[in-house]
């Protein structure tokens, strides 16, 4: 029979304060990734400089297109104001709201990483359970060559291989991301499985999938629900190369751009929403597993 | 009973087969204009900036222009000569301030507003417009003072500038005519080119449509263009563009690597083209701002004629042709790439490979060798980077070699790629860099183009910008020789003066010319009626005239 | 089990001598341009052919084994190090330096790294040496790598401190640094171990991809990230697989360390 589990319900005021530090964070973040963006060098160059037959007058101008944004403190503020607005500032690069920008690509985004992990996950959950249940080393072997092979593949070439193959771009992320996955759940599952109380298990008889169930999952448990939050910033990371070759118009593709062009507000942007997502995630993974820790006696 | 049904059966089998005999028609009348429809894809390597004609820069928003944009004149890109368009005739005047255009009647644009010489006023003045900064405008702001222009008949105007401009209808290739009457606040939306923007999906895709409005008709009086339309997506990854033209979801590709194109040549060679010598070069050059953040004696090398003379000695160029670029290129000989056939000095050749010379003219200079490491006079191991932007194979190739060359010489030298923003903030704002290895794209024939790069006090005086009078006799001298060719319009007297140009760059080598590439390019067996060429758009010059083949149509 | 650890003790010391032997068993060395056989195919002379520039291939792995196996290890110990300090450590204290080190961990993952890559290449002067280059690379992805794993073991190390055996410990006069140090950490091992791991390979293609940047291995020295870079032009694997000779290399050689160093607690 499957033990009830039981959920801790999370106060309120906890949860007003979680949400209210996640807040502060992103808030935190926008600054903090405006300020490296203006500092590194570069912020100023736009490669129409070195073109010729621009005169000297429209080399200042295009100089001092970006004299609005030296200032990080006002340029932030700004930016603040116009975001309660609904005014996310426009984008150098492409020269559209970003409000609009984001709107679009998005969902792309969310769709090709969502699956891409789930499948990672899949892939990563199959071959771990399997050297668990199956205890032969040739299982563990395998699984550490497969894994290792696709870590060592650079994410660009996977997402090559899967545009020559015309395969879905979800598929690059998955690959991509399974095999860290495959390594931090093998390794905690395998630690689980080392302690005492399992091979007493076995003694008594009690068959491979029950101890799963029963004994190591609940032990391992909170950290693969942790390991899940950050997997989740590891498959934004990984949309960016795949995006970028693969042709699909999401938001990796966007940072892709805002990267190589300094887009200041656009890359603002992009980290406010990135940091949302992983605050999210992450603070996710850390109320559930409150929620299923066993009340203290 | 039975015959009315039948009398009933029979009308309405035979409407049926009337409706079947017109279905049949229509589906298939495209066959009777056999060179009509279609959909024509390839890819642009950046995102367009711009869908403003007249603020156009970058190659991806030119590619655009020159799609949608009517012109006045056109530079034929197969024969380098300059054809009416928009215009029928023209005039410039002996002074070379004033141009007189005669205009083509009865052409609308593609929005309905009927063009006339009030357009071409309305541009010229939105060119002018001092707050306007575009390449396209500043190649007419010869001097300060207001342009005029004078409506002289609905189809026929004349514009004045306040100092003669060389070349000027040539420039007018670059000026795409906007609505003055359009409707639409987008102003840029009316145009008077083969295709109109119909779709953009920023970072994504852009999707033209014939106009039908276009004015140009064939030969056998149909209406061009003859595509439907055009789809460009913004890929910047080389083989991710290749892998989609082999796989035929790409019906050209406008420039294409050395590498794909041999690799292409070899399973299918009559996609490739190769339409010989470009215009584009590569080329190196030292350091030498006084002010720069390097130290003394590096400065002092490389303000050394002989110093540089040596290096660009000591470069095989002809390997960098050979490894780099499978022989799709040819060693440079100076700004003007004998592919630009009126403007090159014929008289002069490429640095041929001397390495024994090189170190004969350093040691001249009190260089000397030891342990395989080349010292200067004062002792200080000659080492030195060359700067070069990521992302471009063959430069960086061609950084390893020339890091190669120079170290069979006892020279060290280190090859730093960095990213564009910071790569330019380096050579134009801090100049803190001792040697910058680049690319020129040309895109115009007539060096007039290069004023801000052989003025010395222009910015684009790569080594030295913005100085406030000539440091050195021959820089003077250059200065001297570009403005005499700016202000004459005889052709015979600016290609002497520019000449005796391309004669001192080569003697004092301020810019080390390495490479002219040839123009490469990939065209489909989908697509007919191309003619690749040298200038760009290299193999979409006539898109207007090209056509895709009715099996492919079929298919799209 | 011992056949294959046998065997990967045996891949792993014929690779570290063979890269230690890269003076004689590859001669032409790893700058050399041999301009008449760009991109040639394998032959005596050269064992795996040559790279677009005509340099050899079988003596720049040899050479590149040098330093990325040599560096990145180093980067990921770092990385790991800096993982178990701020994850396991604020695990352990729990409370608000646990919340304090959640919430720094998030925003460090979230953050554009590249500004500051870059900004620390215009630092560095343009003529340093190739070594002091990698050494500087390697410890930036070093200290930039460990967030994701620091948030885990933040995770793991909470839930250590609530365990019945730590408060034995604790009972039996265990305190700080050692309590910490001795029973603790030790209980970390699965994802400090997967964490050092992940990063060998993450680092070596990292150092690759920040060569854009103007950081990572200077030319002419090889890594293996420049290898695996190599693959990017995929279109031409039908006609010159030789040019997955790296990353096949790369595979063994991570699977056999992997191999060599697992034991009863870390894989089964």
């Amino acid at each position: 029979m499957l033990r009830k589990i039981s959920l801790r319900k999370m106060p309120l005021g906890k949860i007003a304060r979680r949400l209210g530090a996640i807040a502060a964070l992103v808030l935190l973040g926008g600054l903090l990734s405006a300020t490296l963006v203006r500092l590194a060098p570069g912020f100023d160059a736009d490669e129409r400089e070195l073109d010729p037959s621009l005169n000297a007058e429209s080399v200042r101008a295009l100089r001092q297109s970006r004299a609005g944004e030296h200032n990080i403190l006002s340029f932030y503020a700004g930016y603040l104001r116009g975001a309660i607005r609904g005014d996310l500032g426009t984008s150098h690069a492409l020269g559209q709201p970003v409000r609009d920008l984001l709107r679009e690509r998005w969902p792309v985004t969310a769709r090709v990483a969502g699956i891409g992990l789930l499948l990672a996950w899949l892939l990563a959950s199959t071959l771990a359970f399997t050297a668990c249940l199956w205890r032969r080393p040739a299982y563990e072997i395998l699984g550490t060559t497969v894994s290792g092979a696709f870590l060592c593949i650079p994410a660009a070439v996977l997402a090559l291989l899967s545009v020559i193959l015309n395969a879905p771009g979800y598929l690059a992320i998955a690959l991509i991301v399974f095999p860290k996955i495959y390594r931090y759940s093998r390794n905690l599952l395998a630690k689980a499985y080392a302690l005492p109380h399992i091979t007493a298990a076995r003694a008594r008889g009690l068959g491979e999938v029950r101890i799963l169930a029963r004994h190591v999952l609940p032990v391992a448990g909170p950290q693969m629900i942790a390991l899940a939050g950050i997997t989740v910033s590891i498959a934004l990371g990984a949309s960016i190369p795949v995006e970028a070759l693969c042709g699909l118009p999401g938001i990796g593709q966007l940072a892709w751009q805002a990267a190589l062009s300094r887009d200041l507000p656009l890359l603002v942007n992009l980290t406010v929403l990135v940091t949302l997502v992983t605050l999210l995630a992450n603070s996710g993974a850390d109320v559930m597993n409150y929620m299923l820790r066993p009340r203290e006696a | 009973m039975s015959d009315r049904m039948n009398m009933t059966g029979r009308r309405a089998f035979l409407r049926l087969l009337l409706c079947f005999a017109l279905l049949f028609l229509t589906l298939t009348s495209g066959s009777a204009f056999s060179q009509s429809g279609g959909e024509l894809r390839f890819c642009l390597r950046s995102e367009p900036k711009t869908f403003d004609p007249l603020l156009v820069d970058d190659d991806s928003s030119l590619s655009i222009r020159y799609l949608t944009g009517g012109v006045l004149v056109r530079v034929n890109r197969h024969t380098q000569e300059l054809e009416p368009e928009l215009a029928e005739s023209w005039k410039v005047s002996n002074d070379g301030k004033q141009i007189t255009f005669k205009l083509r009647r009865g052409i609308t644009f593609s929005d309905g507003s009927p063009f006339s010489s009030e357009d071409v006023a309305f541009t010229m003045q939105r060119l002018m417009d001092p707050a306007l900064h575009s390449s396209t405008g500043d190649a007419f702001r010869s001097g300060s003072g207001a342009v005029t222009t004078k409506i002289i008949a609905p189809d026929q105007i004349s514009i004045t500038f306040p100092a003669p401009i060389a070349g000027l209808d040539r420039l007018f290739d670059q000026v795409a005519i906007m609505s003055a009457h359009s409707p639409n606040p987008k102003k840029e939306a009316a145009v008077l080119g083969p295709f109109m923007v119909a779709e953009y999906k920023a970072g994504s895709s852009v999707l033209l449509r014939r106009n039908p409005n276009y004015w140009k008709k064939d030969s056998q009086g149909r209406r061009l263009p003859y595509l439907d339309s055009i789809r460009l997506d913004v890929q910047s990854n080389r083989d991710v563009e290749m892998l989609r033209f082999k796989r035929g979801e790409l019906d050209l590709i406008n420039v294409i690597d050395s590498d794909y194109f041999d690799r292409l040549a070899a399973s299918s060679p009559q996609l490739a083209h190769d339409a010989g010598a470009s215009l584009d070069s590569d080329f190196m050059w030292f350091n030498q701002v006084p002010s720069a953040p390097i130290p003394e004696y590096k400065r002092a090398w490389f303000r050394s004629t002989s110093f540089r003379r040596a290096i660009s000695q000591a470069i095989n160029r002809d390997d960098l042709s050979r490894v780099v670029f499978n022989g799709h290129a040819q060693p440079a000989v100076g700004p003007v790439s004998p592919a630009n056939k009126f403007w090159f000095n014929n008289k002069l050749k490429a640095e041929p490979y001397r390495p024994n010379a090189a170190l004969q003219r350093l040691q001249a200079d009190g260089f000397h060798l030891q342990n395989g490491t080349l010292f200067d006079k004062a002792g200080n191991a000659v080492e030195f980077s060359i700067v070069t932007n990521a992302g471009s194979k063959p430069r960086e190739r061609m950084a390893v070699m020339v890091q190669e060359d120079l170290g069979k010489l006892g020279i060290k030298v280190n090859v730093v790629t960095l990213d564009f923003p910071s790569l330019i903030e380096r050579i134009s704002q801090k100049f803190n860099y001792e040697a910058a290895m680049l690319g020129f794209r040309n895109v115009d024939l007539d060096p007039n183009g290069q004023m801000n790069i052989w003025l010395s006090s222009a910015e684009n005086h790569a080594w030295n910008p913005q100085q406030k009078s000539p440091e050195t006799a021959w820089e003077a001298e250059i200065d001297r020789l570009m403005r005499a060719q700016a202000s004459t319009a005889d052709p015979k007297k600016r290609k002497e003066s520019f000449d005796r140009v391309q004669e001192i760059v080569a003697d004092q080598a301020p810019f080390i010319y390495l490479v002219n590439q040839n123009a490469l390019s990939a065209v489909s067996s989908a697509v007919e009626g191309a003619n690749p060429g040298i200038l760009s758009p290299q193999t979409f010059w006539n898109a207007e005239r090209m056509t895709l083949n009715a099996s492919t149509r079929a298919s799209r | 089990m011992n056949a294959a650890r046998k065997l990967a003790c045996v891949v792993v010391l014929a690779l570290c001598a063979a890269s230690l032997a890269a003076n004689w068993l590859a001669p032409a060395g790893y700058a050399r341009q041999f301009r008449e056989a760009p991109s040639a195919p394998p032959s005596r002379q050269h064992l795996l052919g040559t790279d677009e520039v005509g340099r050899d291939r079988f003596a720049r792995v040899l050479y590149g084994t040098r330093i990325s196996l040599l560096l990145a290890p180093a980067a990921a110990l770092l990385s790991t190090v800096l993982a178990a300090l701020v994850g396991g450590l604020a695990g352990y204290l729990g409370g608000i330096w646990l919340r304090l080190a959640r919430g720094f961990t998030d925003l460090f993952l979230s953050l554009p790294w590249l500004f500051l890559l870059i900004a620390v290449r215009a630092l560095l002067p343009l003529n340093v040496s190739p070594l002091v280059s990698v050494l500087i690379t390697f410890l930036i992805l070093g200290l930039l790598g460990w967030a994701a794993s620091a948030r885990v073991l933040s995770t793991s190390a909470d839930a250590l401190r609530n365990s019945d055996f730590l408060l034995q410990a604790r009972a039996s006069g265990l305190h700080g640094t050692r309590l910490f140090l001795v029973h603790v950490l030790p209980n970390l091992k699965p994802v400090l171990y997967a964490q050092f791991w992940i990063s060998i390979p993450v680092f070596i293609l990292a150092e690759a991809n920040l060569g854009i940047l103007g950081l990572g291995v200077a030319e002419p020295l090889p890594s293996w990230g420049s290898l695996l870079r190599e693959l990017e032009g995929l279109i031409s694997f039908r006609e010159e697989p030789w040019r997955l000779v790296p990353l096949l290399l790369l595979i063994v050689v991570m699977t056999s360390f992997q191999l060599l160093l697992s034991n009863e607690e870390v894989t089964v």
